[in-house]
């Protein structure tokens, strides 16, 4: 696997440069947004990104709870971090880009404010894993995910009810999109997937790693202790 | 004993010693209060725009009175060791969850009672929808908040900040539920519109969330 | 079109932020794997 990452990582360079390019110079301005209308190539790929990241954690969280497999749980970690990461991102993007079109930073637009449920829901996975002083941290953490996962679908149909009696401005446009636009859009959600897995995997990587030295410190201090 | 009778008894006895000190209720009832009171600084009660916003208000105050009972549910068995003991019982865990988590659905219900009449007199509260929705919209909301309270309560016992960590987990976890209470509590004041839908949706979230805990809670309890 | 850039800009402040945070750590885990070679 190690030697995937570099091939990766080129890759990811490659894509994120061309999908740069499109985003800013090749693709064709949008009519009634101009130039803004641009930060969608970063806005929803980021969204798909964050929302992929949190279905691998449902994954992981729930082979942990079968399995009770360490490795399960460091990637449920991982993924829930990294996640947030591209969760805040859209999150920034998007008052970002309300800002000039609709003239206010917040809409409850649909995928934003799941995306922000999302997020709260994440912080607080990531708040519970540092400040659990339980043993039994990951099978809590798991049980947190599983119900974030159940909200979901009914953050979903409660956002979309309240848009209907509520008509708010929708982030995005809506209708048909142009194929030229549909295409750098498509290589951007390529670019910043290829992007998550190589941050992701080292975020991974980097907790498998610390659990091994903090195992390794621990024998170390039993070892110091015992000549008593 | 059944695993009903453990519920009626383990029930029987929170509310006993909630009756005979009244720790949690003059506790919610204090902050309910407090809301209630600044709330009503803002507000205009003859002006019709307030009906719509207080729907929100109301449930502000519900809300934070909850979290001050939920905060204490496993405070005693905590102190006392109990967990410990109900851990190598055979006792289905569920049993202690169901109890805990009805035994708070009253205090929060009872604190409601108490705060109804005089939300109606300081925001002259008058419903143009059908009044006795509110009643079902009371009802399922407030087991929604209860019945993932004392589960994440249960989570949050052994946390570093554990009166913060409570709401943190709750806050997201209840906003479908808590949208549905808003508008479903505005759409029957205002009478602007049906509360039909939020109430099906408050009734889908008490179903799945009340699985999820029961069928959950024997993770979280042998987790601590 | 300032609002543009300042997206973009964004982006990459919150990713290359993110991956500081991750190079500290791993730099900090190196340490103590040396620490724990040293004294074995």
């Amino acid at each position: 696997m190690k030697r995937a990452f570099p091939i990766l990582a080129i890759l990811t360079a490659v894509l994120l440069s061309y999908g740069l390019y499109g985003a800013l110079i090749s693709a064709p301005t949008e009519q009634t947004m101009g130039d803004v209308q641009r930060i969608f190539y970063y806005h929803v790929p980021s969204a798909w990104t964050a929302f992929t990241l949190f279905f691998l954690n449902l994954v992981a969280s729930i082979v942990y709870l079968g399995r009770r497999n360490p490795k399960a749980d460091a990637l449920a970690l991982a993924s829930a971090e990294v996640g947030v990461v591209f969760c805040t991102v859209v999150l920034v993007t998007g008052p970002i880009w309300a800002r000039p079109v609709w003239g206010i930073w917040w809409t409850w637009d649909l995928r934003l404010t799941l995306t922000l449920v999302l997020w709260l829901i994440y912080v607080s996975y990531l708040v519970l894993r540092r400040f659990s002083s339980s043993g039994q941290t990951p099978v809590l953490a798991a049980v947190l995910a599983i119900f974030g996962a159940l909200d979901v679908p009914l953050v979903y149909f409660s956002i979309w009810f309240f848009r209907t009696q509520h008509p708010q401005p929708v982030i995005g446009g809506g209708g048909s999109i142009d194929p030229r636009m549909l295409h750098i859009l498509l290589i951007n959600w390529a670019a910043f997937s290829c992007f998550a897995t190589l941050v992701c995997w080292s975020r991974y990587h980097l907790e498998i790693l610390s659990r091994e030295v903090e195992e390794a410190q621990a024998l170390e201090s039993l070892v110091v202790e015992s000549p008593r | 004993m059944s695993s009903s009778g453990i519920t009626r008894a383990t029930l029987a006895k929170d509310l006993r010693l909630e009756w005979r000190s009244k720790d949690a209720i003059n506790a919610m009832l204090f902050f309910a209060l407090l809301v209630v009171v600044i709330f009503s600084f803002s507000f205009d009660p003859t002006a019709e725009e307030s009906r719509r916003i207080a729907g929100g208000l109301v449930w502000v105050a519900f809300l934070f009175a909850a979290v001050v009972a939920l905060n204490q549910t496993w405070a005693r068995e905590l102190r006392n060791q109990v967990l410990d003991a109900y851990r190598v019982s055979p006792a289905p865990p569920n049993s202690l969850f169901l109890a805990k988590a009805v035994g708070n659905f009253i205090f929060v219900t009872v604190l409601e009672a108490l705060m109804t009449p005089l939300f109606i007199v300081f925001y002259n509260l008058r419903a143009l929808g059908p009044a006795y929705q509110l009643f079902v919209v009371a009802a399922l909301g407030t087991w929604a908040l209860v019945v993932n309270g004392t589960f994440f309560a249960a989570m949050s016992v052994r946390t570093r900040s554990r009166e913060i960590m409570l709401p943190l987990l709750l806050f997201p976890i209840t906003i479908p539920a808590l949208l549905a209470m808003v508008e479903a509590t505005s759409s029957i004041l205002t009478g602007e519109f049906s509360a039909r839908f939020w109430i099906v949706l408050l009734v889908a979230y008490d179903v799945v969330f009340t699985m999820a805990s029961l069928f959950l809670f024997e993770l979280v309890l042998q987790a601590e | 079109m300032s609002y543009l850039y300042a997206a973009y800009i964004a982006t990459w402040v919150i990713h290359i932020a993110y991956l500081a945070y991750l190079v500290r750590r791993y730099t900090r885990l190196r340490t103590e794997i040396e620490e724990l070679k040293k004294n074995r």
